[in-house]
């Protein structure tokens, strides 16, 4: 039977830990929040990776790593047909656009992105096909496992702290006094500043801006530390007043009995 | 019988068993266990794990529980549970361990999430040499200047009364902002 199960009880880096030391053959198929993910090893190495619509091939990657421009990329998928990634490769070698060297460094470069990228994800359901190779027209590398393994344990330290530091994505953010001028902030930062409203949980936000939890965390770990902004409680949810929390409902006996517990611990 | 409760939480031996013990009518119902860990038997040699109980009666219809919960963050399923039906909370953070002031922040956060009550934070062991000042620990726990942060000394009674009043007060003036 396939190895199979939840991220929220297997973490990615323990999953890979797992097929590097038993030298796994296969695909790890990862059905992640928003995208689904497939990872290939042989023999325990990574060998080919994909993420979402993208397709994982040499013409992609090469593109996103800026070694062929946006026309010749079209060129490619318009006339390349039936063209495996290892005869693309080859024409491209033979034209000298790219080297071999730069092929499987591309390549390699992208399979641990694509991996990394999941090292975010800890909610989705994952399986272990054995008999799943790579597809047949794709080029695929080893890559050692450990390096990535060890990168991914710091990235899960990493997130351990910022669920310390905000353990709840449904709080909101609002702005401080302080101003915003001035401020040098990345585009995801900004993408975050745009949603801050007392209405939007954070949870809200990174959903509108596909931000994984970690992402989020992050982002707003780096504004908090800044003083840009500080955590509230969303206006939208319900202040929730516990029946319990007073034996009675009249407002007049809540204020007699809060005064009566006042003069009790004066008292003592 | 009337009941309601306040929880005392905080970090792992921020003092909150000795703060219900200062004022509690009661031997506090404690439940303690010996430590297993060398790293924190060298701060105490044992810990609450599900909760300590302590009881003010104000009259014969009117009694006061004080929770506290487990410091440690292995026992925090019991966090919820405990601020269900709260007045209020008090967060005890200990002065002279600046080390704990990060899982206090989170600590506070996790409550506030749980229940939109009043509370107010308490910096232990203010009488000692190596406690941090007042304001120091409110930069350290990035407090914002309306949230209460009160001096105390776990052993001294009216620095615990003077703790509780603080959370009444608020509790009153929430009550009568009408929120």
């Amino acid at each position: 039977m396939a190895l199979r199960g939840n991220l929220r009880d297997i973490t990615i880096t323990q999953l890979l830990n797992l097929v590097h030391l038993a030298s796994k053959t296969g695909t790890l198929v990862v059905d992640g929040p928003s995208e689904q993910a497939y990872i290939s090893f042989r023999d325990g190495k990574l060998a080919y990776a994909r993420v979402g619509r993208e397709d994982g091939s040499l013409a992609l990657v090469l593109h996103k790593a800026n070694k062929i421009n946006a026309n010749q990329y079209r060129a490619i998928v318009d006339r390349a047909g039936q063209m495996t990634d290892k005869e693309l490769g080859l024409l491209l070698i033979n034209a000298g656009y790219v080297t071999q060297e730069d092929i499987l460094l591309n390549l390699q470069g992208y399979f641990t992105e694509v991996v990394r990228r999941l090292f975010s994800w800890v909610e989705g359901i994952f399986r272990f096909e054995n008999d799943m190779l790579p597809p047949q027209d794709r080029i695929s590398v080893r890559l050692d496992l450990e390096n990535i393994i060890i990168e991914g344990s710091r990235q899960l330290r990493e997130l351990e702290q910022l669920q310390d530091e905000i353990p709840s994505l449904d709080m909101s953010l609002k702005f401080t006094e302080r101003p915003l001028t001035n401020v040098n902030l990345s585009v995801d930062e900004w993408k975050v500043v745009k949603f801050v409203d007392p209405k939007n949980t954070l949870r809200q936000i990174a959903n509108t801006n596909r931000l994984s939890e970690i992402e989020i965390r992050r982002i707003v770990y780096g504004l908090l530390q800044a003083g840009l902004v500080e955590m509230y409680r969303p206006v939208s949810k319900p202040v929730q007043q516990s029946p319990k929390q007073f034996p009675t409902q009249n407002k007049e006996e809540q204020k007699s009995l809060i005064n009566k517990l006042i003069g009790r611990i004066r008292s003592l | 019988m009337q009941t309601v409760k306040m929880v005392v939480t905080g970090p792992f031996s921020a003092g909150k068993t000795q703060f219900i013990q200062s004022v509690s009518e009661i031997d506090v119902v404690a439940t303690e266990r010996k430590i297993s860990s060398d790293e924190e038997r060298s701060v105490k040699s044992s810990t609450t794990v599900a909760m300590d109980f302590g009881r003010i009666t104000v009259d014969e219809d009117l009694v006061l529980y004080l929770f506290g919960t487990p410091g440690q963050k292995r026992f925090d399923f019991m966090w919820e549970i405990l601020s269900e039906g709260m007045l209020g909370f008090i967060v005890m953070v200990d002065s002279t361990r600046p080390e704990t002031f990060r899982e206090a922040r989170s600590i506070l956060e996790t409550f506030r999430a749980y229940a939109p009550t009043p509370f107010v934070v308490a910096a232990n062991k203010q009488d000692a040499e190596d406690a941090w000042e007042l304001e120091d620990v409110r930069h350290a726990l990035r407090l914002d200047k309306k949230i209460k942060l009160l001096p105390c000394v776990a052993t001294d009674k009216n620095t615990v009364k003077t703790v509780l009043l603080e959370l009444l007060y608020s509790i009153l003036k929430e009550m009568d902002s009408g929120k």
